[in-house]
């Protein structure tokens, strides 16, 4: 018995190896020179931020390696560069390319949790929305325009701000990373519901949903194994350009001092500790993790465009 | 020579997989007034060849050959500028779907009297009074009102009517209409084709009907092509094509048609259905199912597999089919055998 | 009309009451009244009665009733920082806001549309191509990275020296990629007061000029989106049945492209944008912070710094009331321009 339920899983996985081989998907891929470049990239800063704690040559955390003589150090091409700080150093003394490894690591945590929170509070409120309908519907999409109508900068500084005056300062730097997800989470989630409500409504009216009605399915069941699998195209687009959007929050709420704290710091938080010295000339503090912040976010936007223009799916306008 | 010639006009899309062919080898002419139906399923280049006469085909088809003759001019290469001012004036269009043609944020008054103003020095005044008279001829209720609509406020009947006023507004030579009746009520489909026709006569304009409906072919015009997968398969005067059916398929169309059931019989269809352009089948387009094939003998089998058939001209009219030619050599063999 | 003018009245409504609750919540929850008026030193048994006094032991509705009749009146109490009525405050920094917002929306519209159109009339053009790309990486560079570049270049000025200056062309291209600076980037200079309280920076050059660098920075988060998003509605409408059978009319490309298409396309870009350019509001937060443009958005940031509670609330109702307006304003030019809403509250 085993043994047939094991060969019929992996025909099942190689059917779906095969699928995936011949698909348009990767056929375009490979047509795609900025989707490739881009995917590469992407992959080397994910790299990159994982491996932090073996490719830095510091660790910005520890402050017993950080020497406070040696703050403000331009990056090695430019004179007065010591050549122990490739990048240079901040304010602080610290190793600037340690810092900024350390901080893509909290950037790209941040963002993904923050993407899979909105996702699961937007695809549920969605879900429900459109296969609900009525006043459950008028209610949380009333809701998701007021929220939108704020615009979600404006929501997520509003929840960070009260997050920081309920908590106090302390507690809000001790626990930044979870607070900052659910903060742009709870900011971010009508994008998702939107969405997953417009597929909704589209699918609710075709044959095979009417059919698992009438066998008697449950509506969970009908809304989880029958409805979401056929909105997780648009999902996943915005997904991409989601993602983008919240490592774009986060450095923002991190640069008006809402976000993550100066010793354990994001590349936003990062830009705002060297903005504080670029009159003074040191533009290295604030434009170096700067580049990766743009770099990182135009590459997930573009494999975002890439996909977009590949699966095609019925996206709200908005 | 005719108003309008189309001689071996080729049109292609150029797809990712390369070219398709979507039209091949269609030649056609249309004299002055008179009125001829393009017949054809969905999908047999109808449209195309329509929105080709005025080079108006979507992005990615193009012409990659033959003429296009109207008035003694070429129409095949000639400027952008040269063609509109054609366009609308001396050759215009009904769409297919009235919901859709009319922009949506304009009135009627300034849909039409821009037409004219495109083809004409006019003052705005006097365009605005052809244009109610136009609509006047359309037989639109309380047409003044109308001219300062917007398309919504008005149903699809009547914004077919506003649309064949416009395509009336410079008094053209030619009207191509696409399918004009398709996406409006039966009850009113016959309305609309009967003022059409009408005003046809009225104003001595030619008329290019496209249509799959042969039941209004065979009532409206004088002349019809047949089309299947991007060919001209029958062509000849409506009347000698209907009465004297040749070509396998129009055959099959014919018998097709709901008048020609039996009460208390399945409707008669043709098995299968039209081949995608960039799947064709070898030889005859149609052979695959034609009904004729399996009982050909084995030389002319052979020949529908792997031949594109020419026409054949019986009286007025020409099909494109090895069986008819093959019908045709049998008729005339034993009258040459009685000769002999 | 009128019925539609209800309706959206009535939309307005509920939204600000939705955000009077919020803010009121915030007001009760964070906010003491108490510390602020009496200090410390007070013994709690005096503290008791002034709350008594004061109706802070009232049940939340009738606190919030309280709360909403002065909402009304522009009656939020006193800052805590400031001493004086918050309204005061904000009416303060307002023009300062409004004024950036209202540069930034003009440079959004003049460059987004005829950047937007060109690029659906020539989609394969290399300079559709060259706006394209600039424009996904416009929407990959935070506004306050934008901020900082801008004054990096303009105001602090770059001298780059990586070729060697005393041959010609080594020097003629460290020049060209050298900035001057000098750009003023910190607050609004001396604006103008016009109207007794307004103090505006546009009735100067110089005032323009420090208007400049924020409004650039503030337009940079949204040109991109409304280049994107024109180029993408003008590309489906240009593909609709009544812009073939315009031309099927002989109509000239450019009155298909400038009165066919372009206010088709415009509709959607309306309510997507409109709805933007309120959110506007919000980025101010980050520019002003930036370019310490005295603005709402500085001062709001210097609330929540100092926990001046009524401050924030009243901020958060005035920028809601602000969104409630652009809002229904928007809705409003909508109705006017699409003929098929009848403005009298459903579509047709």
């Amino acid at each position: 018995m085993t043994t047939t339920h094991s060969s019929v899983t992996r025909s099942s996985t190689t059917s779906r190896w095969e699928r995936f081989r011949d698909s348009y998907l990767l056929y375009s891929f490979k047509r795609d020179l900025i989707a490739q470049f881009s995917l590469a990239v992407f992959i080397l800063l994910v790299g990159c931020a994982l491996l932090a704690p073996w490719l830095a040559p510091m660790n910005p955390y520890d402050l017993a390696q950080i020497d406070i003589l040696a703050s403000e150090l331009p990056p090695f091409w430019v004179d007065g560069s010591d050549p122990t700080y490739l990048m240079g150093t901040d304010s602080q003394g610290r190793d600037l390319l340690s810092t900024i490894l350390y901080g893509l690591r909290v950037s790209l945590i941040i963002g993904f949790g923050a993407v899979a929170m909105q996702a699961s509070l937007g695809v549920c409120f969605g879900l429900l929305a459109g296969y609900l309908g009525g006043r459950v519907d008028a209610f949380l999409m009333r809701m998701a325009d007021i929220q939108l109508s704020f615009s979600t900068l404006m929501v997520a500084i509003v929840v960070g701000a009260l997050f920081k005056a309920i908590f106090g300062g302390a507690t809000f730097s001790t626990y930044a990373v979870p607070l900052l997800v659910l903060i742009i989470g709870l900011a971010e989630w009508p994008q998702y519901a939107r969405t997953v409500r417009a597929s909704v409504l589209a699918e609710k009216g075709k044959e095979y949903v009417d059919a698992a009605r009438v066998m008697g399915l449950s509506s969970r069941r009908i809304m989880f194994r029958h409805i979401l699998p056929n909105t997780l195209s648009p999902i996943f687009v915005i997904s991409t350009v989601q993602v983008a959007n919240a490592i774009i929050s986060e450095a923002a709420l991190s640069f008006l001092g809402l976000g993550m704290p100066e010793t354990q710091p994001s590349l936003g938080s990062l830009i705002k500790s060297g903005f504080d010295y670029i009159q003074s000339g040191s533009w290295w503090i604030t434009l170096i993790p700067g580049l990766v912040l743009v770099v990182l976010v135009l590459v997930i936007n573009l494999l975002g465009d890439w996909l977009r223009d590949v699966l095609n799916p019925r996206l709200y306008k908005g | 020579m005719s108003l309008l010639e189309v001689n071996h006009l080729d049109v292609r899309f150029a797809l990712r997989g390369g070219d398709v062919k979507a039209l091949r080898d269609i030649c056609f002419s249309l004299d002055r007034g008179e009125r001829l139906g393009i017949v054809g399923e969905s999908g047999a280049g109808k449209s195309v060849a329509a929105f080709s006469l005025l080079n108006l085909i979507a992005q990615p088809g193009y012409i990659a050959g033959g003429s296009i003759r109207f008035d003694g001019q070429e129409l095949i290469g000639v400027s952008d500028r040269a063609l509109r001012r054609i366009r609308g004036h001396r050759i215009s269009m009904i769409f297919q779907d009235p919901m859709m043609t009319l922009n949506p944020v304009l009135t009627i008054g300034e849909q039409m009297v821009e037409c004219l103003k495109a083809h004409r020095r006019i003052a705005s005044r006097d365009a605005r009074a052809i244009s109610l008279r136009k609509l006047q001829q359309v037989q639109i209720p309380s047409p003044e009102a109308r001219l300062d609509q917007y398309p919504h406020e008005l149903s699809g009947g009547m914004r077919q009517r506003v649309i064949i006023a416009i395509a009336l507004l410079l008094d053209p030579d030619i009207i191509i209409a696409d399918e004009p009746t398709t996406a409006l009520d039966v009850t009113i489909q016959a309305e609309i084709m009967a003022l059409l026709l009408e005003l046809c006569e009225e104003h001595n304009v030619g008329l290019v009907l496209i249509t799959h409906d042969l039941g209004v072919v065979s009532q409206v015009t004088q002349r019809m092509l047949v089309m299947y997968a991007g060919r001209v398969i029958e062509q000849g005067p409506t009347r000698e094509i209907i009465n004297d059916l040749q070509h396998p398929y129009t055959q099959g169309l014919i018998k097709a048609l709901p008048q020609m059931a039996t009460p208390g019989e399945r409707l008669n269809q043709i098995p299968g259905s039209m081949p995608s352009l960039n799947r064709l089948p070898s030889g005859c387009a149609f052979h695959p199912r034609c009904g004729f094939v399996t009982r050909a003998d084995g030389s002319h089998r052979q020949a529908c597999h792997d031949q594109v058939p020419g026409f054949v001209t019986s009286g007025n009219c020409q099909a494109a089919c090895h069986m008819v030619a093959e019908m045709i050599e049998r008729e005339r063999l034993p009258a040459e055998e009685q000769d002999r | 009309m009128i019925a539609f003018l209800i309706k959206r009245l009535f939309h307005a409504l509920l939204v600000m009451f939705v955000i009077s609750v919020i803010a009121f919540a915030i007001q009760d929850n964070l906010g003491d009244p108490i510390q602020q008026m009496v200090g410390q030193s007070v013994p709690e048994s005096e503290r008791a009665v002034l709350r008594e006094e004061l109706g802070l032991n009232d049940p939340f509705a009738v606190q919030y009733l309280r709360f909403a009749a002065n909402a009304v009146q522009f009656d939020f109490g006193y800052s805590y920082v400031f001493n004086e009525p918050t309204t005061d405050v904000i009416l303060r920094h307002l023009p300062a806001t409004l004024e950036l917002v209202a540069a930034s929306t003009f440079l959004i519209i003049a460059l987004s549309i005829p950047i937007g159109v060109y690029s659906a009339i020539r989609p394969r053009a290399w300079l559709s191509r060259f706006f394209m790309g600039v424009s996904i990486i416009g929407i990959s560079i935070p506004v306050f990275l934008t901020a900082i570049v801008l004054i990096q270049l303009f105001a602090i000025g770059v001298s780059v020296t990586p070729f060697p200056a005393d041959t010609g062309w080594g020097g003629w291209l460290n020049d060209l990629l050298s900035t001057e600076g000098g750009m003023p980037a910190y607050g609004r200079g001396d604006p103008v007061a016009v109207f007794g309280t307004w103090e505006t920076n546009f009735a100067s050059l110089k005032g323009l000029s420090y208007l400049v660098l924020p409004a650039i920075s503030l337009a940079s988060i949204m040109l991109p989106l409304f280049i994107r998003l024109i180029r993408a509605e003008m590309l489906e409408v240009m593909q609709s049945e009544y812009v073939k059978f315009a031309r099927a009319k002989g109509i000239s490309l450019r009155r298909i492209y400038f009165l066919h298409a372009l206010k088709n396309t415009m509709l959607p870009v309306i309510t997507v944008g409109g709805v933007q350019i309120g959110t506007l509001v919000a980025y101010t937060i980050l520019t002003e912070t930036v370019f310490q443009w005295p603005g709402m958005g500085l001062m709001f940031l210097d609330a929540i710094e100092r926990s001046d509670i009524p401050l924030i609330v009243t901020y958060l109702m005035i920028v809601g009331l602000i969104f409630v307006i652009t809002n229904t304003l928007v809705d409003l030019i909508y109705g006017l321009v699409n003929p098929t809403v009848k403005l009298t509250g459903k579509p047709a």
